[in-house]
């Protein structure tokens, strides 16, 4: 192809002076391409300060999503941002922050990682991005860890009575955070405001 | 709509492409006539019928991008090995089809090199069939092609692949519905925001009036955006076609430092913000 600036006059200004690639649904075959050993596994299980952060994709029907994949990125309990190589090849030591999962037959993904800590003094929150067959462009969401009397920032009091769908819940020493693609329960999803539509 | 015709193969009980084309002409003329243009897929496009029940029915929340979110996952050298972009090394022999290079530049909406970055893909084989267990199109596997690669882009941000060109498939989103050949290509930009999952396509196919993933992207400038072009320069004499495929990762907000392109150079020195 060739780049494509937005300057044509049929269309409208975009903030960025080239014009995206547009997204496609990440389809059903890439169970042998995507995942990799350790994927989910940001930390040994057994590592001191691990955690369980879980949860369902579900569709507008309520039922599970057998095929999505699920990516975290986060900061690392003291809030600090890692730049570290070896995500995909862990060495069981080096925490990096990105973690990938696939859903399996009952729509459950499982990470094993740290609390995320606060980034300059915003509240603690996995990034997470939906991946789906039948989705045809990823989704952003926030996974933010439960408030425990914290007050919500500006993205949640914007959710308004959405926001619960962007917190995690407490389970059992673990965190549930469900990801409702549609239906009554629909997570609240994220546009940025230089991506363009 | 022909007149009279059935609107469900007797046999398979899935729509006819007819069905799609009717609805994918109506969605297309419906956004020519609103005149504001779009440069991403619609997430509810209903000639996809997997579509249907997997798209958020509420508008995307516009939020700003703050902590990780400046950031991407770094990757490098420790995790990718340079002969994964090789596909047609990884059998013990040559994989049959087309020998192809893919290679471009991986930019950022203002034009600036995406640097180090990891850049993966999957593909069907020749035959148009996928190394997974779901996949049950009877064509040919081939024992020479998996059809994964994995690259980190250069300084420019660069990538490059030497692959066979992937063949058209069948799938049952209604009957006798076939994908335009495609490579998938994940990326990451400089910032986490920047993420994209999407699929590069071939010039001339003569199957994207038909498929409803391609026309997803309503703007025909737009999803012209995820057609390679083929480079002679790009050609390698007696060995290999040339493709060339570049790609635009918005939504990144954060300047990229002076430094950013040091992170890591050195292997046990971590950095950090």
């Amino acid at each position: 192809m060739t780049l494509t600036t937005t300057t044509d006059a049929a269309a409208p200004a975009l903030p960025t002076a080239l014009a995206p690639t547009p997204g496609q649904t990440v389809g059903p075959f890439f169970h042998y391409a995507l995942p990799y050993d350790g994927d989910r596994e940001l930390v040994a299980p057994g590592t001191p300060g691990a955690l369980l952060l879980h949860g369902t994709v579900t569709d507008g029907s309520g039922l599970p999503v057998r095929d999505a994949l699920v990516e975290i990125w986060q900061a690392d309990p003291s809030g600090r941002v890692v730049q570290r190589q070896g995500s995909l090849r862990r060495d069981g030591h080096s925490f990096t922050g990105f973690g990938r999962c696939t859903t399996d037959r009952t729509g459950r993904y499982a990470f094993t990682t740290l609390r995320p800590g606060a980034v300059e003094g915003g509240l603690p929150f996995f990034a997470v991005t939906v991946f789906a067959r039948g989705l045809l462009h990823r989704l952003f969401t926030r996974a933010y860890l439960p408030l425990d009397g914290a007050e919500p920032d500006a993205l949640l009091r914007s959710a308004g009575d959405r926001a619960d769908t962007l917190l995690c819940v407490d389970d059992e020493g673990a965190l549930r955070f469900d990801i409702g693609l549609q239906g009554e329960r629909e997570t609240v999803f994220l546009r940025w405001p230089r991506e363009g539509r | 709509m022909i007149q009279g015709a059935a609107t469900r193969h007797p046999s398979t009980g899935l729509v006819h492409q007819h069905v799609i084309d009717d609805e994918i002409a109506q969605t297309s003329r419906a956004y020519e006539a609103a005149g504001a243009v779009e440069h991403q897929p619609r997430l509810d496009y209903a000639p996809y019928r997997s579509s249907l029940l997997r798209h958020p029915t509420k508008d995307l929340h516009h939020a700003d991008p703050e902590g990780v979110e400046l950031w991407a996952p770094c990757f490098g050298e420790r995790d990718i090995d340079p002969l994964e972009s090789d596909l047609t090394i990884q059998g013990g022999g040559e994989p049959i089809g087309e020998r192809m290079v893919v290679t471009g530049r991986v930019l950022d909406g203002d034009g600036r090199p995406v640097r180090r970055q990891l850049v993966e893909i999957w593909q069907a084989n020749a035959g148009g069939r996928y190394v997974h267990k779901r996949d049950q199109h009877p064509a040919p596997l081939d024992p020479n092609f998996t059809g994964v690669g994995r690259c980190i882009t250069d300084d420019q941000g660069h990538y490059r692949f030497t692959t066979i060109k992937p063949g058209p498939y069948p799938w049952r989103n209604h009957h006798n519905a076939w994908r335009p050949a495609h490579i998938h290509f994940s990326l990451f930009g400089t910032d986490f925001t920047q993420r994209l999952v999407t699929q590069m396509y071939f010039p001339g196919d003569p199957l994207f009036a038909l498929d409803p993933i391609y026309q997803s992207i309503v703007d025909p400038k737009a999803r012209q955006r995820l057609v390679a072009t083929y480079d002679h320069d790009i050609t390698q004499h007696e060995w290999a076609t040339g493709y060339r495929w570049d790609i635009v990762l918005t939504g990144g907000h954060r300047t990229p430092l002076e430094g950013d392109l040091d992170v890591e150079r050195s292997d046990d020195e971590e950095t950090s913000r």
